[in-house]
């Protein structure tokens, strides 16, 4: 690239910007779509029902062990066609790039994203570009959006939790939320902890070869598990009970928590997800999940209960019981 | 260290727990004066395996929580003094002053920064020194070491851009306050661990010896939590109110005397100023004369308009133990988490917040 | 008041400095209002960003042992015993 930083030209719809585009973009992350070169992408329908998701991406730090906002764009998107049962077809990806950005910054969120998309083996179909003003955004944000398609036959819906489901991890919690955190000024510290990102739609399809009986998928990110199994229970109008000693937390998660004060219920996890099945189903779909590395730490860790309707309880180690309120304000490590 | 680890083994805790529903001691009122156990308590869910007659109590243990609205408005105005960085523990962010609260002010897009230690804060000072870097220190004994170790270091280093605004204040007084008021019966207390790490075990003599109360220092694992409940209610039961220290690991009597050196070498008593209580005598810790360059109420000459509490906020009574916060007509309605009308409900050892968080629809 | 966690001593640093690690996660606190020494292997309880106090582990499997067999009242004050001597 012929510019060290991103200048308001790059989006002004001229020469600077079709440079940026032949040069960094199309190449990263080209594929058949792309390369018709359209202001859409045109997609045979192969049939099923049509899964469409958004999400943005504005995290800070823009790299953190484990990952960056290119990973999460592409992942995030992904997981959550995902957990609807869908099998992903493509993404956009909608940049707005702030003036100044350090192009080499941005070649390398590009080239994760490229290579995020490649292993996932889901193609960036069609995007767009935008520079604004320096300060009017912070270095970088990203919008993608996706395409999936549900097979018959598979019917996963928020609302789906009935007492007597079981209700399941894939993997250990609060890992991407202390990364993030660790690199935040103010809180510096070091910690082995690196985000959790990777695309879970694999994952789901082994589920999906074991039944097709799954009530409820969801993978928990910000607010962590606890605002996700609120969001269900209040869906589903269930009660949902966890078991604290049930809870997979790394010793290195849990000293960072310890040590700022943070609750990892509340932690963000960026490849994980939380899926909820009849009991009946609850083995063979753990077993389906720990045959994949992105499952392999998959476990119970509680049960869709009739009693109050809405509320999410956990049994402490000790044996009483707490309520897993929703997450209220940002998460602000404490001293006290 | 695995042996600190297993204070949360919940065999152990079952043995304990045991020995408390076999206990005979009719109605017994224990009250923590500590914001980290009210939430300790909280999260290991001790109340709910607790028999019945056993009532645990909150006092005013929680250092944002006791912060008077014109403490806290003097925070916002320094906030808002040109050229000033307030650095202050995340815990102080979105407590509602008179009008506005920190977190406001900085969206206002005056500096406000949230520090983990008063080194972050003494590092900023040195990194901007066209900067005047104050800190905003809350807080009890565990933690005004922290603060006096910042001014000396600052004294020794010849920092010039940093001060403190003090708001520390001590345990024993408000502790003794709440007594002497009378409005609530105690029958036993648990002793704040960390404080007694500083303060000493010894501090809390007076406790049985002048009021026959049986206090138990804890640590704030379930197993401290419940070990020291269980040893109350055996003082109780026997009738020999007594000192006992469950966190001995930690605390020994004396205490950290090169810490509570380091503070009273740096602050000296004063009045201070209590929500829920008023104005309780040496109860507050000021900045020496000869560590003046370092007060940032000397530096600063910030004026507070009136300082006036929400008229339908009763943190007061909270702290005082004589409401528990279901009983307050606004919990959970006009005052929660997210629109607090008084500290109790927002900071993170706040009674309200508790219940709020941990116990709300449990009931 | 107060949170503080326990912190194995990694290395000690100039001005009162030492490396700690909490299961993992490492960082930088001060000595300076420490009551004593502390050596690399240690553990000591920190609060905003010091060490307040050595933990005395022997002492900790002592009170772990305790906690289950007995009330910390008779273990303290044995039956007799004057507890305002």
């Amino acid at each position: 690239m012929k510019h060290s930083q991103i200048l308001l030209a790059h989006g002004s719809g001229g020469s600077m910007m079709h440079d940026l585009i032949q040069e960094l973009f199309l190449p990263a992350f080209d594929n058949p779509f792309l390369r018709q070169a359209n202001d859409q992408a045109l997609i045979d329908n192969p049939g099923g029902r049509i899964a469409f998701t958004t999400d943005s991406y504005v995290v800070q730090p823009v790299i953190f062990p484990g990952g960056s906002i290119g990973e999460l764009a592409v992942h995030g998107t992904i997981n959550d066609l995902a957990v609807g049962g869908a099998r992903p077809l493509g993404l956009s990806v909608g940049m707005i790039l702030e003036e100044g950005l350090d192009m080499a910054l941005l070649e390398d969120i590009v080239g994760r994203m490229k290579n995020a998309s490649e292993e996932a083996g889901v193609p960036i179909v069609t995007g767009d570009t935008k520079v604004v003003e320096r300060g009017s955004c912070d270095k970088i944000f990203i919008n993608t959006s996706g395409i999936g398609i549900v097979p018959g036959g598979i019917d996963i819906d928020g609302k789906n939790a009935r007492p007597g489901d079981a209700v399941l991890i894939s993997g250990s919690i609060g890992d991407h939320g202390v990364a993030v955190m660790s690199e935040r000024r103010g809180v510096q510290f070091s910690t082995p902890v690196v985000s959790d990102t990777q695309p879970l739609h694999q994952l789901v399809k082994s589920m999906f070869s074991v039944t097709h009986s799954i009530h409820v998928m969801r993978d928990p990110t910000r607010g962590g598990i606890a605002t996700t199994l609120n969001e269900i229970a209040g869906q589903s109008r269930v009660g949902i009970e966890i078991d604290e000693e049930a809870l997979p937390i790394s010793p290195e998660v849990t000293g960072a928590c310890d040590l700022l004060g943070l609750d990892p219920l509340y932690l963000a996890n960026e490849g994980k997800l939380i899926a909820i099945v009849p009991e009946a189903q609850a083995d063979g779909v753990l077993e389906a999940m720990r045959g994949r590395p992105e499952g392999a730490g998959a476990c119970r860790i509680g049960r869709v209960v009739e009693d109050r309707p809405g509320i999410v309880r956990m049994r402490t180690g000790i044996g009483g019981t707490r309520i897993v309120n929703v997450l209220s304000g940002e998460m602000l490590p404490r001293i006290c | 260290m695995s042996v600190l680890h297993q204070f949360r083994d919940s065999t152990r805790a079952q043995a304990i727990i045991e020995r408390i529903r076999g206990r005979n001691t009719g109605d017994i009122s224990i009250m923590e004066f500590c914001g980290g156990h009210t939430v300790a308590i909280f999260r290991s869910g001790i109340r709910t395996v607790m028999p019945e007659h056993v009532h645990m109590l909150s006092g005013p243990g929680c250092p944002v929580c006791v912060t008077s609205n014109g403490d806290l408005d003097r925070a916002v105005a320094l906030a808002k003094t040109p050229g000033v960085i307030l650095t202050t523990y995340g815990d102080m962010l979105r407590v509602p002053g008179s009008r506005e609260s920190l977190m406001q002010v900085r969206a206002q897009g005056y500096q406000v920064e949230i520090v983990y230690s008063t080194l972050d804060a003494l590092k900023l000072a040195a990194a901007h020194p066209d900067r005047e870097v104050v800190f905003f220190a809350i807080g009890f004994e565990t933690t005004a070491p922290a603060a006096a170790a910042a001014v000396l270091q600052a004294q020794a280093k010849g920092v010039r851009n940093f001060s403190i605004c003090s708001v520390m204040k001590l345990t024993i007084p408000g502790a003794k306050a709440l007594l002497a008021m009378g409005e609530v019966k105690v029958d036993g207390v648990i002793g704040p661990g960390h404080v007694s790490s500083i303060i000493g075990s010894d501090a809390w003599r007076f406790l049985p010896e002048e009021y026959e109360i049986p206090v138990a220092i804890s640590g704030f694992e379930p197993l401290d939590l419940l070990a020291a409940t269980d040893a109350i209610m055996q003082m109780h039961e026997e009738k020999r109110p007594a000192l006992v220290n469950s966190y001995s690991r930690v605390v020994r009597p004396e205490g950290n005397r090169k810490a509570w050196g380091a503070v009273e070498r740096v602050f000296s008593l004063a009045e201070a100023s209590w929500r829920g209580f008023g104005s309780i005598p040496e109860s507050g810790l000021v900045l020496r004369e000869e560590f003046s360059d370092f007060n940032a109420d000397l530096r600063f000459d910030v004026t507070v308009e009136d300082s006036a509490e929400h008229p339908a906020c009763r943190c007061g009574e909270v702290l005082r133990g004589v409401l528990t916060p279901p009983e307050c007509s606004v919990f959970g309605t006009a005052c929660t988490p997210e629109s607090p009308l008084g500290p109790c409900m927002v900071s993170s050892e706040g009674s309200c917040a508790a219940y709020y968080h941990y116990q709300r629809q449990m009931a | 008041m107060c949170l503080a966690v326990p912190a194995k001593v990694l290395e000690l640093r100039d001005d009162n400095m030492a490396l700690v690690d909490i299961s993992g996660t490492q960082r930088e606190i001060s000595l300076m209002v420490l009551d004593g020494d502390a050596a690399p292997g240690d553990f000591v309880l920190i609060h905003v960003g010091y060490a307040i106090e050595k933990i005395d582990e022997e002492e900790a499997a002592r009170t772990l042992a305790t906690f289950e067999e007995l009330s910390m009242l008779d273990e303290q004050l044995p039956e007799g015993e004057d507890p305002l001597a």
